[in-house]
């Protein structure tokens, strides 16, 4: 046995997941008490399609089931897939995703740790493309009738009317298309303090559990303040240009997936930069992308593209992003 | 003078288990039956062996002759009589055998009476001959040689004195300073003044205030009255300087940046930068060794751990591990036993190696108090390792590619940087022995270079084979052609003064010819 013959105590993947996990639980509340409680059915799906496809595919490889199933790797992954997807899809819809993302965007490139993509930015790609129609469709937020969502989520009717709403970004999108200017836009029912009514406060859900997991030093902070710089930087520069075609960076940061991308899905170590520049140029690549996607896009959210965009830059920003090591920085060099 | 520390990047906080030992004052080991003194004792150069089986020697004889010019002397560890001279388990964790000479004690521990030098009085030339001979290497762990280090004397501004003592466990430096501060002190004017330095500067962790308040009060006490040392007034106070608690301060390259700022890059020498540093067991030595005229025959180690007793001893080189351990009253469930420090240290491959000059601890190591490594899991590049690395490197693309044996990739990302301290291994969230990786790939890279240039050695020498044959060929050739060249210019030399013979006596006999017409002579060969 060769040195160092002593470990730290609390090392180990399983605690970094589920201080992950744990962090999404003030976003998830927020999301219940907004939305309604058809989210923790969905969490539930996820998750056991993501357990049971990570199993098999560790059993087909001939890997370690227990150690690898139990680290909890896959269980923020099908949360993630969850919390990105509307909580009234169909539940093979789900399970497709998770699958997606479990089987092809993780095993497939060699397992935790060796995948080049996001493996929920994936899924939620995957499904935002094969399902367009399923996918736009957003519970309202207030009008959490649970039986109504369960019965959309079990397959049971598509009679989506009585609980979908615009999102934020649907609605902006949709006004400024019909020549709206986004003051007035703002002024309708779909609005609140800063987004989405209702969805601004499971936002800041996020950024709590964010926070969180940055006192825990579980995440970097260059990941999340890159992209909200990235994302808040290029808005504010349209809002000021024209502040009644564009909406302001508080908007966009409080709208969509921002604060979920911001804190849990662009600090996915896997797939992230991993030197300090490099980090920072990531996140803002995100950020930039997905308010260009947003504003001049096809789909009114653009996070995921952003992502698994950047996700392809990253050997290239990580060569060439090196820091000097101990005697070769220029200010201590005599 | 107040001095301003610096810091390091990364590093790490592990519980530092200084109580179990640091209470336990500095005691003498009994004399053990027989002492195993190998002639290797440093990290550069050997000892020559010359004495003889059967010899009788005194504590501090000389008994293996420094070898060339990094050489250092060994010295009989107490008086008795030479028994074996023979190949023996060492404290290495290859467990190689290497020369030993075996002494059986006489139990009077008589020394030889080595004549103290007066260090204000000697030359620095003569000082410096007598730490080489004195047998003085690093204390830390490096058993660099003293002598070395001083070789320039010239260029030096600042004299860094590692008293940090940062690796978990270990307490011999506490208790030494504790203890013996004032010979420290005077150890370190007397380092001041044969490697140049102006100004001292003492590196100790916080976590150890007694050593900090011993050292400060013997250092004041020493800046009182005349300084015997002193080469010249301008010298400075000596610095008592409190670093944070954080492995690896004690790290020679962390130290130096924690107190002067200045970053030593891989490969480069303190002394280029100014600055020269050496441990506090060291200075203790080096004042020993010149004032005392004891050569360096024992040295301070701690013994922890699964023990009964843990303590600090004052060990005879050469002294067998298990003496020690049976001191200290090793526990039944120990399995292993560690030298030095847990995060540095090595298993040791036999519990009979003998003590050396670099062996600061012993760690007795048991299941429950050192539990093996969890199983290894796939790296998530977490980038905890990154930020522990106090060298700032990115240990997880070093394992990447050496895992890969993009050794190429390897050496990009500073894999010669590594000081193996062990802090990214530690954090590891997947248990990835990730030093180990890096000596694998370190190795690879040295087997691989010294095959290149073996091979390069191949090819350079057949190619001037080639040429010395082609150029045999030449030779020949011309040496052939000359000759042949000589020969025919000898015929048509020959030839001509045939010629010229045959035309001469053509005259000669013309007239005769002419009165006996006669037919011309035939030429003759």
């Amino acid at each position: 046995m060769s040195s160092p013959h002593i470990r730290q105590p609390d090392a180990n993947v399983r605690r970094v997941m589920s201080h992950v996990l744990l962090a999404l639980v003030p976003g998830i509340a927020a999301y219940v008490w907004q939305v309604g409680a058809a989210i923790l059915v969905d969490l539930a799906i996820a998750s056991v399609a993501a357990l049971a496809a990570e199993a098999l595919v560790l059993r087909l490889r001939k890997r370690p089931v227990a150690i690898t199933v139990g680290d909890g790797s896959a269980l923020v992954t099908a949360w993630l897939v969850a919390l990105a997807l509307p909580s009234i899809v169909p539940w093979w819809l789900t399970t497709v995703a998770v699958l997606v993302a479990i089987v092809g965007a993780k095993h497939l490139y060699g397992g935790i740790g060796q995948n080049p993509f996001n493996p929920a930015m994936v899924a939620y790609c995957t499904a935002i493309v094969a399902y367009p129609a399923l996918m736009s469709q957003w519970p309202a937020a207030g009008h959490a009738d649970f039986a109504t969502q369960l019965q959309l989520i079990l397959g049971g009717s598509r009679e989506v009317d009585a609980v979908t709403g615009a999102t934020a970004l649907d609605a902006m999108r949709t006004g400024l298309r019909n020549h709206a200017e986004v003051n007035a836009i703002l002024a309708t029912d779909a609005f609140g303090f800063a987004g989405g009514r209702g969805w601004e406060r499971i936002a800041a859900g996020y950024l709590v559990g964010g926070l969180f997991l940055l006192a825990t030093r579980i995440i970097d902070w260059r990941l999340p303040l890159g992209f909200i710089a990235g994302m808040g930087i290029t808005a504010a520069i349209f809002w000021f240009a024209a502040p009644e075609r564009f909406p302001s960076p508080l908007f966009h940061l409080a709208s969509g997936g921002a604060m979920l991308a911001a804190f849990f899905i662009v600090t996915d170590p896997v797939t992230a930069a991993s030197t300090p520049r490099g980090k920072l140029i990531f996140a803002a690549g995100v950020g930039i992308i997905a308010w260009f996607v947003r504003t001049f896009g096809a789909y009114p959210e653009g996070i995921a593209f952003g992502v698994l965009l950047m996700n392809l830059c990253v050997p290239l920003i990580d060569r060439n992003t090196q820091p000097a090591v101990f005697g070769q920085r220029k200010e201590t060099r005599p | 003078m107040i001095s301003r520390l610096f810091g390091f990047r990364g590093g790490i906080k592990p519980d530092s288990h200084k109580a179990e030992s640091s209470a336990a004052p500095i005691r003498p080991v009994p004399l053990p039956p027989r002492l195993v003194v190998p002639l290797i004792q440093s990290s550069r150069g050997s000892a020559r062996t010359i004495v003889t089986i059967g010899d009788k020697v005194l504590k501090g004889q000389c008994i293996g002759e420094a070898e060339g010019l990094a050489g250092t002397a060994i010295h009989a560890p107490t008086s008795g009589t030479v028994t074996k001279i023979g190949r023996y388990p060492m404290a290495h964790p290859s467990g190689l055998e290497s020369l030993a000479i075996v002494i059986e004690p006489d139990g009077e521990e008589r020394w030889i009476g080595t004549e103290p030098l007066e260090p204000a009085a000697a030359s620095r030339e003569e000082l410096i001959l007598r730490v080489q001979a004195s047998g003085i290497v690093g204390m830390g762990g490096a058993t660099f040689p003293s002598h070395l280090k001083l070789g320039k004397g010239a260029g030096i501004e600042t004299l860094v004195i590692n008293g940090a003592e940062c690796e978990p466990w270990i307490t011999c430096d506490d208790r030494l300073m504790r203890e013996r501060a004032a010979d420290v002190v005077a150890g370190a004017k007397i380092l001041r003044r044969l490697s140049g330095a102006r100004r001292i500067l003492i590196g100790i962790e916080d976590n150890k205030p007694e050593a900090i308040a011993a050292m400060t009060a013997a250092a004041r006490e020493s800046g009182i009255g005349k300084d015997a040392n002193a080469v010249d007034a301008g010298d400075d106070a000596i610095d008592i300087v409190t670093v944070p608690t954080r492995y690896p301060a004690g790290g020679e390259k962390q130290l130096i940046r924690a107190l002067t700022g200045i970053e030593l890059p891989a490969g480069r020498l303190a002394a280029d930068f100014g600055v020269q540093c050496f441990n506090v067991g060291t200075a203790h030595a080096v004042y020993r060794a010149l004032v005392h005229g004891e050569a360096m025959v024992s040295r301070i180690v701690t013994v922890t751990g699964n023990v009964e007793r843990p303590g600090n001893y004052e060990v005879l080189l050469g002294t067998p591990v298990s003496r020690l351990l049976a001191l200290c009253g090793a526990r039944p469930d120990t399995n292993r036993t560690l030298m030095g420090g847990p995060m540095m240290g090595f298993t040791l491959p036999s519990v009979e190696a003998p003590i050396t000059k670099g062996s600061n601890c012993l760690i007795a190591a048991s299941p429950t108090l050192f539990p093996p490594a969890p199983p290894e899991q796939p790296c998530i590049r977490c980038g905890s390792c990154a930020r522990a690395c106090p060298v700032g490197l990115h240990p997880f693309e070093l394992y990447w590619s050496s895992r890969a044996r993009r050794f190429d990739d390897a050496g990009k990302y500073h894999l010669f940087d590594c000081i193996e301290c062990g802090c990214c291994a530690y954090v590891c969230p997947a248990h990835i022995p990730l030093i180990d990786y890096f000596r694998f790939a370190k190795s690879e890279i040295r087997a691989r270079d010294e095959e290149r240039r073996a091979a390069d050695q191949a090819r350079t020498r057949f190619a001037s084979r080639l040429a010395r044959l082609e150029r045999e060929k030449a030779e020949k050739a011309a040496r052939l052609a000359a000759r042949a060249a000589e020969t025919r210019a000898g015929l048509a030399a020959g030839d001509a003064a045939l010629v010229a013979a045959a035309v001469e006596r053509t005259r000669a006999q013309a007239p005769a010819a002419a009165n006996d017409k006669a037919a011309p002579t035939p030429e003759a060969g």
